[in-house]
């Protein structure tokens, strides 16, 4: 099963190219991808009928514990070859339908093998959800097979609503196959149904694999989509929307019947759906004009009788159900194939503009002639066996004791039939017949005939006389049928029979026939009475009523919650704060439930110092209007965080703090120097008012929360090893930078691929139009006239001439001069302590920065291009890479990702050298750390620099540069 | 037996208090340079509450630095800390070079209402759709009614115009018979 698989969605992927070669001509290789499949079922007839089924099983995805389980019962059996021979038939017939200059024919050549390919996966799957990938497969190629016009509103509106109305039901079968699969405790399908869950379960799936099948069987109510979906070439509604995707559908009731068919629910879903859809279908196509268009409404009523049959319990239903499936698949592809070589040879599908065809076109004729022979329930067709056995069974039922839902479903199938017999007379009358003209009642001229082919005939043909060698001889069928009919749970077998004798059902069967004649014949006054009645078209304008609302509520939802505003989103985030966990803290710590405590008022006296400076920085810094003084009042209260770091005992955050703090504010300052002093005004008090209660509620909230958080902590920490581990695999004593460069290294990696993807981002919206302007070196200087001019000398810093002389300080320079090599050697200190005392990357990165940033504020934009003459890009790339690339080579010597490995040397000179590994780790995260600097001072510092004093002295540098 | 000391002390769930209430009236106000300094003190009191969590004050963990008998503090939350930390010196880069931009581009560094989303609210409000769609557009027919005026491309553009020809030509001479029914 699996290669025939394969090659069927291997044809597919070819099918472009090979149309793009060979024209119209490819259908023909790609028919054999179905034919295999064909092919594979018939030579498998016999193992299959003796009960010694084929299966295969090939692991998919074992963590999910999903395999492609394929398995060929009776019923698996008739479907593969209903796919795979009208899907091979089909295709041929594509091969002439299609004009030679029709646009897009390769893709619907791809998209209808892969259908074929999907629809075999369908009815061969014996896992639930591998069932549901095929099934939901089969649901876009019909989409994309419906809306093959995609420029033609019409289709994509139909191919839409068939696809949201067949997703719909999908997604709720999913939820009744994940039931199903946790409830029993199995995934195979054939084991579910052997073994069935029971109680709720069974109601919820059962209900939930009934809106599956009946959304993609088109039953009421959501038969509409079918109709519509006539949209798609002749081809499609014959393969897709008559002989094969809907029947998965059926298949899926029919499957799962043997398991659940006793359920009440079960039952009556079935008997209101399928009795509902067979009476309703019928009934509409008495109506119709358009050839398909009746097709596609007997389809819908054809449907509901079959899922009656297969979805009662009774094992004769069961068996005139899988052979009126049969029958169907044979007789309403071909008619459908039929009145697209009418439409091919007239150019039309209205039944009232065609005339006189069965002179014409006297093969189509036969054709449809013997199809519909089959679909009234002729003898010796098809058809009739299925029928018989059905009305049999049914009557047998019924005068047995069946109960309510036997009888009524008897009613139904009779009426059903009745009306099924008027619509095929109504579709064989209205194609080939010759009509009376309107004026004299005479004979009308027969409709001129164009374009016609062998290829277009012979399909249909072959399998309307494949309908009568069926009905010839219906013990075969029996016998090949009767396995999987066997399999439900009640009832006596039936029997596949000819001629029965002088039975009920041969009578009910001649009512049948006379009363569809009749209604045939009074047509007009059918039609008339039906324009007078109610037009039972609600389930479409529900559907189109409830897109519309659907798209008027995402409006008005959209509207309600995406108010644009900045504040209110950061309003309503902070209000669900406090309400939400806020709420749940107080009611704790003031219902008495969270033992409280007695409070420590500092943990050192010098912490109260510290927070007083720390609170009073940062409220006046929430009151500041002008920008500086709130810039560094924001600083202070950060250096005051440091110092509690460092009385809480942890010196690296207190160092990284100390140097994160003067970066940010010379950042800042260097940014706010070029904007306005003071904050804009905004004179609205009330929402000042709003905003600091907000501010003091979400304030009191993170008190309580910091209160409760270590007071919910119950469990020894992980961290209570941290000091082992760091010495034994960290090689190291500082603990948190082993923990940042070994024990969670991954964070770390996160970290500084945040940081550089910040540091792009501030680039890119300072250097508008690349990833960074270009060096600022000395000779760049010289080209733009900033060269030497006799008042300035270089003996301090090397760029200095570059400043203007007004704004030059030489202390400044001395003192940058002494510093700044000295600031580079502890920045390396840092780095090659970092293991065993505080420091590391982080700190090193800054310290660099730091230095840098003397530099340029020393000289300016040059002097950091001699200083550090590389692009930032450079750093911050070649920092994360050797950062993940020590992981990476940890996997080369056998360890796991960004393990350490503990190197001790003796070199000469310096003696015992111990080296971790992780040291390159750091060594890489410095570097992101000074490419971040750099960065933001080649962008905030320079580049603004530039910006503001080309708009100062507009075009006079312009040139230059 | 490792007995938890995690009372946290009062001056620093009140310095938490303190900076997440300034950074969050910060943090509503319009000009980005306000909310930029908002996210600032918030971060601060984010990383003394992570601290606080961590437990209490002990020694600093580095493996030997103080006697075995002194409690250290919490090696972890401090690892934390120190990432948080730099990522919001990168957070506070990126947060004004908006700033900075949007002050270049409007002249003032005010976060404005984004028009789009008022456009749409309006549109919904008006029940009006916010989005051009024709194929949502009703026509008064019903799918099935517009199948059928939908043909297949099955004859080739040459023919189907010589067809149309003679149709229109068919159509000038007379009324055309054989109209069923």
């Amino acid at each position: 099963m699996l290669p025939v698989l394969l090659l069927t969605f291997l044809l597919a992927l070819a099918a472009p190219a090979l149309v793009a070669w060979w024209g119209r001509r490819a259908f023909w290789v790609l028919a054999l991808g179905p034919a295999s499949a064909a092919a594979y079922a018939l030579a498998s007839t016999e193992r299959v009928a003796a009960g010694d089924l084929p299966v295969s099983s090939t692991p998919w995805v074992p963590g999910l514990d999903l395999s492609i389980d394929l398995r060929l019962d009776t019923l698996s059996w008739l479907l593969l070859l209903v796919v795979g021979g009208v899907g091979a038939l089909v295709l041929v017939y594509c091969s002439a339908y299609f004009s030679r200059d029709a646009e897009g024919t390769g893709r619907f050549a791809a998209v209808l093998t892969a259908f074929a390919g999907a629809m075999i996966g369908v009815v061969t799957a014996d896992d639930l959800l591998l069932l549901f990938v095929f099934w939901e497969l089969t649901t876009v190629f019909s989409y994309l097979l419906i809306g093959h016009y995609a420029e033609r509103k019409t289709s994509r509106r139909a191919a839409m609503q068939a696809i949201v109305v067949t997703t719909g039901g999908g997604l709720a079968m999913l939820v009744g196959l994940v039931v199903l699969g946790v409830s029993t405790g199995t995934w195979r399908i054939s084991e579910v149904v052997a073994a069935p869950p029971t109680g709720a379960a069974a109601v919820v799936a059962t209900v939930c694999l009934i809106a599956g099948a009946a959304t993609k069987a088109a039953l009421v109510p959501f038969h509409f989509w079918l109709p519509a979906a006539m949209v798609a070439p002749t081809p499609v509604s014959a393969y897709l929307h008559a002989a094969a995707m809907v029947k998965a559908g059926v298949y899926l009731v029919a499957r799962f019947a043997p398991g659940f068919a006793e359920l009440a629910v079960w039952r009556w879903l079935v008997l209101l759906l399928g009795g509902g859809t067979l009476l309703l279908g019928g009934y509409r196509a008495l109506r119709q004009h358009d050839l398909k268009l009746v097709l596609a409404f007997g389809t819908v009523s054809q449907l509901g009788l079959i899922v009656l049959l297969v979805g009662l319990e009774s094992r004769a239903l069961a068996l005139a159900g899988l052979a009126m499936l049969g029958a169907h698949a044979m007789f309403k592809g071909a008619l459908f194939l039929v009145a697209g070589a009418v439409d091919v040879a007239t150019g039309t599908r209205d039944m009232r503009k065609l005339s006189g065809l069965w002179r014409t076109m006297p093969v189509a004729a036969a054709a449809a002639a013997l199809a519909t022979a089959s679909m009234v329930g002729l003898p010796p067709f098809a058809g009739y066996v299925a029928k018989e056995a059905a009305l049999e069974g049914l009557w047998h039922d019924a005068t047995h004791g069946g109960g309510v839902v036997v009888v009524v479903a008897l009613v139904a199938v009779v009426v059903g039939s009745v009306l099924t017999v008027a619509y095929s007379l109504r579709f064989l009358w209205g194609a080939f017949g010759t009509k009376p003209t309107a004026a004299d009642g005479g004979a009308a001229e027969p409709t001129p005939v164009g374009r016609r082919s062998w290829l277009l005939v012979l399909p249909p043909l072959v399998l309307g006389l494949l309908g009568l060698a069926a009905g010839l001889t219906p013990s075969t069928g029996e016998r090949l049928l009767g396995p999987y009919a066997a399999s439900y749970p009640a009832g006596e077998p039936g029997h596949l029979v000819l001629w029965a004798g002088l039975t009920p059902a041969l009578g009910l069967s001649v009512l049948v026939l006379a009363g569809g004649a009749v209604l045939f014949w009074q047509r007009r006054a059918v039609e008339r009475l039906q324009g007078l009645a109610w037009s039972p078209r609600a389930a479409d304008l529900v559907y189109r009523r409830s897109m519309r609302r659907l798209d008027d509520l995402a409006a008005d939802v959209t509207g309600a919650t995406q108010r644009g505003s900045l504040p209110v989103y950061l309003s309503i985030i902070l209000v669900v704060l406090a309400m939400a966990p806020g709420a749940v803290i107080a009611s704790g710590l003031l219902g008495g439930s969270t033992v409280v405590p007695a409070a420590v008022a500092w943990d050192r006296p010098a912490q109260a110092a510290v927070v007083a400076v720390v609170v009073a920085a940062a409220v006046l810094a929430a009151r500041a209007r002008r920008r500086l003084k709130a810039v560094v009042l924001v600083g202070v209260a950060g250096y005051g965080n440091a110092g509690l770091f460092l009385l809480h005992g942890a010196p690296d955050l207190a160092l990284t703090q100390v140097l994160t703090e003067t970066v940010t504010l010379v950042v800042l300052v260097l940014v706010l120097r070029r904007m306005p002093t003071y904050f804009s005004d905004r004179p609205l008090a009330a929402s000042r008012w709003l905003r600091l209660v907000l501010a003091v509620v979400t304030g009191a909230v993170m008190m309580a929360l910091t209160f409760a958080a270590p007071l919910a902590r119950v469990a020894i920490p992980i961290s209570v090893d941290f000091p082992e581990e760091a010495v034994e695999f960290g090689g190291g004593h500082n603990i948190v930078n082993v923990t940042l460069v070994d024990i969670r290294s991954w964070d770390t990696v996160g970290e500084i691929s945040v940081i550089l993807v910040a540091a792009t981002g501030v680039a890119s919206m300072v250097f508008l139009r690349q990833r960074s302007g270009e060096l600022l070196r000395l000779s760049r200087a010289d080209a733009d006239g900033l060269g030497p001019d006799g008042h300035t000398r270089d003996v301090w810093i090397a760029a200095g001439r570059t400043v203007s002389p007004a704004r030059r300080s030489v202390m400044f320079e001395v003192v940058t001069r002494l510093i700044f090599h000295a600031m580079i050697v502890v920045a390396l200190f840092l780095l090659f302590s970092g293991h065993n005392a505080p420091g590391g990357g982080f700190a090193a990165g800054l310290m660099v920065g730091i230095a840098l940033t003397v530099r340029y504020l020393a000289g300016g934009g040059y002097e950091l291009g001699e200083a550090l003459p590389v692009q930032p890009g450079v750093l911050l790339g070649s920092g994360l890479f050797l950062s993940a690339g020590v992981g990476l080579a940890a996997l080369l010597t056998g360890n796991e990702v960004l393990e350490s490995v503990i190197i001790d040397l003796t070199v000469p000179v310096l003696g015992k050298v111990h080296l971790v590994t992780s040291l390159f780790f750091d060594v890489g995260v410095m570097l992101v750390v000074v490419g971040l600097v750099l960065d933001l001072l080649r962008t905030l510092g320079a580049e603004i620099d530039r910006q503001s004093e080309q708009r100062s002295r507009p075009r006079s540098t312009e040139g230059v540069a | 037996m490792i007995v938890l000391e995690n009372t946290p002390s009062a001056v620093l769930l009140l310095a938490v208090g303190v900076l997440c209430g300034a950074g969050v009236y910060l943090l509503l106000d319009r000009p980005l340079t306000r909310v930029l300094l908002g996210i600032v003190l918030l971060s601060n009191g984010a990383n003394l509450m992570l601290l606080v969590a961590g437990g209490r004050a002990g020694a600093s963990p580095v493996v030997g630095n103080a006697p075995a008998d002194v409690r250290m503090s919490d090696p972890l939350a401090q690892a934390m800390i120190l990432t948080a930390i730099v990522i919001t010196l990168a957070l506070t880069s990126f947060v004004l070079a908006l700033a900075y931009r949007s002050w270049q581009l409007h002249g003032h560094d005010e976060v404005a209402d984004d028009e789009e989303d008022r456009r749409v609210a309006r549109q919904a409000a008006d029940n009006a759709p916010a989005y051009e769609d024709s194929d949502a557009a009703e026509t008064g027919e019903t799918l099935d009614e517009e199948a059928a005026t939908v043909y297949d491309q099955v004859v080739e553009r040459a023919e189907r115009l010589r067809a149309q020809r003679e149709r229109d030509e068919r159509d000038q001479h007379g009324p055309q018979g054989g109209g069923a029914r």
